[in-house]
C-alpha cells in the first residue's frame, strides 16, 4: 500500500522533512563523506543542519536578546551577489569592511552565492539562523584575516566552534587538522588556535552584527567593537 | 523526441507534436489527465517532465547508486533476466529504457559465449578436418563473434544514453550495439522487427504503461518475447515492513549523501509503491495481446520478471 514517509509538510522553500532516524543516518553519512572529501561542501552543510538542534535555538535566542540581532531576525537580510553592490564596495577605502570583504572574495575566488540553502532544519526561523551563519562565514574570514586554504578554514572553524557551539564546527575544528602537515600543525597549535579560542570567547556573538550596514566601518574598529583580538603575525 | 524521428506520426499523436504546441495556453486541462509522480498528483505532461529531470540528474551516478541501494544485488537480478531470456546468436534485441546499458552488455556477453561454445562444438564433431578448414573456422569466430546478434538500446533521456555510450566505450563494447533516442510509448521502429523486447526498471517511469505494452507488442516479430524486470510488491508482512523501512528511511539518505539528490531517490521509492502489483501487471500485459504471460518473483517480490509472447 501507499504510505506517506513522514507526516509533515515543508515549512519553507527547499525544506525536506525528515524523521529522527533519517537525521541520524544523514548525520553519520555526511560526517563520513565530509571527512573523506572536504570539498563536498553540501555534506558539511547537511552535517551542520542535522546536528544543530541544540545549538541553533541557543543561537537564535542570543540574537533575539540583542537589539541588532533582533533586527536581523526581523528583517532577514541575505548576502548574495544580487543584493550586494560590488562596485560600491570595491570603491570604498582600503581597510574598510566592504573593501576588504570584496578583496577576500576576489583573492580566494569565492562567491557568497555558493552557500547551500537549509534543507533539514525543521523550523523556519532556525533555518534562517543557520543560513545567516553560512553567509556570514566569509565575513569571518575577512575579520579574522584567514584565507580559504585548509589551515585558514580550520582556524575559522575553531573560532566558530567557540562562538556558536554548532557540533559541525566542533567536528570540523577537531578533525580538520588531520589533513595538515607537521609545520602547519605546529603553527596551528602554538599560535592560531589559542588566539582563535581567546577571540571567540572574548567576542560578542558574531551573528548579532548587521554587517550590511557597516561596510564603511574599518575592519580594525569592527574587530575592537566585537572583541576579536588582532591576528598573530604568521603566514597562513 | 519520438515525434521528431517519425514525422509522419507527429500530427496524429495524441500527446506530442505540433498540434499541442499550437493549443498553448488553451491547453489548461488538456495538459493531460491527472496522474501521479510518486505520492504527488500531477498532470501527465508534468509527470513526463519531472521524470525526465530525475533521470537527467541521476544519470552520472546511476550505477553507483544502484549498487549502493541494492547492495549490488541489482546485478544478480539483471543476470537472471538475461539467463531467462537465453538468447541464441542471431537474436535481435531491443532494450527499452535501457539507459546505461546494463542489459545490453549482459546480452552481448551471453551471445558471445554461446557462439564460442557453438563453434567449439562444431569443431569437436568434425574430427577429420584439414588445417585449412580449421583455420577458416577460427576466422569465422573472429569475424563474427556475436553470430549476427544485435541489441538496440532505446531511451527517452539523452543524459542516460550519453552515460551508456561512455560506459560502452570504457568497457570495450562496440559491435552489435546501437543507441537510439526514443519514447517507450511511441517507439521509432517498424512493426514486427525484434525477437526480444526487454524493459528493466524502466516501465515504472512510463506514464502510459498500456501504450508502452502496445508498442512492445507492435515492434516484436510473431513468436517474439516480451520481458519486463521491475520492482513489485512484497506480500510477506514482516519482509514488507523491513523493506518499507529501508526504502523510506535509508534510500533517500543514500541519495543525498552519495549523489547530493534527496528528491530523485524519494521519487524512486514512492514510484515503486505506486506501481501495479504482479497480478495487475500480468493482466495489463495480456491486454496488450501477449499470450502465455507469466511472472517470476525474485527476493520474495521485491522484484518480478514478467514474460509474454506474441503468438
Amino acid at each position: 500500500g501507499q504510505r506517506q514517509q513522514v507526516g509533515r509538510v515543508p515549512l519553507y522553500p527547499g525544506h525536506i522533512p525528515t524523521s529522527p532516524l533519517q537525521k541520524a543516518l544523514l548525520a553519520a553519512g555526511s560526517a563520513c563523506v565530509a571527512l573523506w572529501d572536504p570539498y563536498r561542501h553540501d555534506m558539511v552543510a547537511v552535517l551542520g543542519e542535522t546536528t544543530g538542534c541544540l545549538a541553533l535555538p541557543k543561537l537564535r535566542d542570543r540574537m533575539r536578546n540583542d537589539p541588532e540581532g533582533y533586527r536581523i531576525l526581523q528583517e532577514r537580510p541575505r548576502i548574495r551577489l544580487s543584493t550586494l553592490d560590488m562596485a560600491r564596495l570595491r570603491g570604498l577605502p582600503d581597510g574598510t569592511l566592504g573593501r576588504e570583504y570584496v578583496r577576500f572574495l576576489e583573492d580566494n575566488k569565492v562567491s557568497p552565492d555558493t552557500r547551500m540553502p537549509a534543507k533539514f532544519v525543521d523550523d523556519e526561523e532556525l533555518a534562517y539562523v543557520i543560513q545567516r551563519y553560512r553567509e556570514v562565514h566569509d565575513l569571518m574570514h575577512t575579520l579574522l584575516g584567514m584565507p580559504t586554504n585548509m589551515l585558514g578554514e580550520v582556524v575559522v572553524k575553531w573560532f566558530e566552534a567557540v562562538q556558536t557551539g554548532l557540533p559541525m564546527c566542533v567536528l570540523g575544528a577537531a578533525f580538520g587538522p588531520i589533513r595538515l602537515n607537521a609545520r602547519k600543525l605546529q603553527v596551528l597549535a602554538t599560535e592560531l588556535v589559542p588566539w582563535a579560542v581567546r577571540s571567540g570567547r572574548n567576542a560578542s556573538c558574531v551573528l548579532n552584527v548587521y554587517y550590511e550596514q557597516r561596510w564603511e566601518q574599518s575592519v580594525e574598529s569592527l574587530r575592537e567593537e566585537i572583541g576579536i583580538f588582532p591576528p598573530p603575525a604568521v603566514r597562513v | 523526441m519520438a515525434a521528431g524521428l517519425c514525422p509522419g506520426r507527429a500530427l496524429l499523436s495524441r500527446r506530442g507534436g505540433a498540434l499541442w504546441a499550437l493549443l498553448g495556453p488553451a491547453r489548461g486541462l488538456a495538459a493531460g489527465p491527472e496522474t501521479h509522480f510518486g505520492f504527488q498528483n500531477v498532470s501527465e505532461a508534468e509527470r513526463r517532465e519531472k521524470i525526465y529531470q530525475v533521470f537527467e540528474n541521476v544519470a552520472e551516478k546511476y550505477d553507483v547508486m544502484n549498487d549502493s541501494m541494492s547492495l549490488g544485488i541489482h546485478r544478480v537480478w539483471k543476470d537472471i533476466l538475461v539467463h531467462k531470456m537465453n538468447p541464441s546468436p542471431g537474436t535481435l534485441l531491443v532494450d527499452v529504457a535501457g539507459g546505461t546499458g546494463d542489459i545490453a552488455f549482459r546480452f552481448l556477453n551471453y551471445v558471445r559465449s554461446v557462439r564460442e561454445r557453438q563453434l567449439q562444438q562444431k569443431l569437436r564433431h568434425q574430427q577429420n578436418l584439414s588445417w585449412q578448414e580449421i583455420s577458416k573456422s577460427y576466422q569465422e569466430e573472429k569475424s563474427n563473434p556475436l553470430g549476427d546478434s544485435q541489441v538496440v538500446v532505446c531511451d527517452i533521456n539523452r543524459e542516460m544514453l550519453k552515460a551508456g555510450k561512455q560506459k560502452a566505450q570504457h568497457l570495450g563494447y562496440s559491435e552489435g550495439l546501437s543507441w537510439v533516442l526514443g519514447n517507450a510509448e511511441e517507439l521509432p521502429f517498424d512493426d514486427d522487427k525484434f525477437d526480444v523486447y526487454t524493459i528493466a526498471f524502466g516501465i515504472r517511469n512510463v506514464t502510459r504503461i498500456d501504450l508502452a505494452l502496445q508498442e512492445a507488442y507492435r515492434v516484436l516479430k510473431p513468436g517474439g518475447r516480451f520481458l519486463c524486470l521491475e520492482f513489485s510488491h512484497v506480500s510477506n508482512p514482516l519482509l514488507s515492513r523491513l523493506y518499507d523501512l529501508y526504502s523510506f528511511q535509508v534510500i533517500p539518505v543514500l541519495g543525498e549523501v552519495i549523489a547530493g539528490d534527496w528528491k530523485s531517490y524519494q521519487y524512486l521509492v514512492e514510484s515503486i509503491r505506486r506501481f501495479p502489483p504482479q497480478e495487475e501487471l500480468k493482466a495489463m500485459v495480456e491486454d496488450a495481446g501477449f499470450l502465455r504471460v507469466d511472472y517470476q518473483n525474485l527476493n520474495s517480490g521485491i522484484v518480478a520478471i514478467h514474460s509474454g509472447f506474441k503468438l
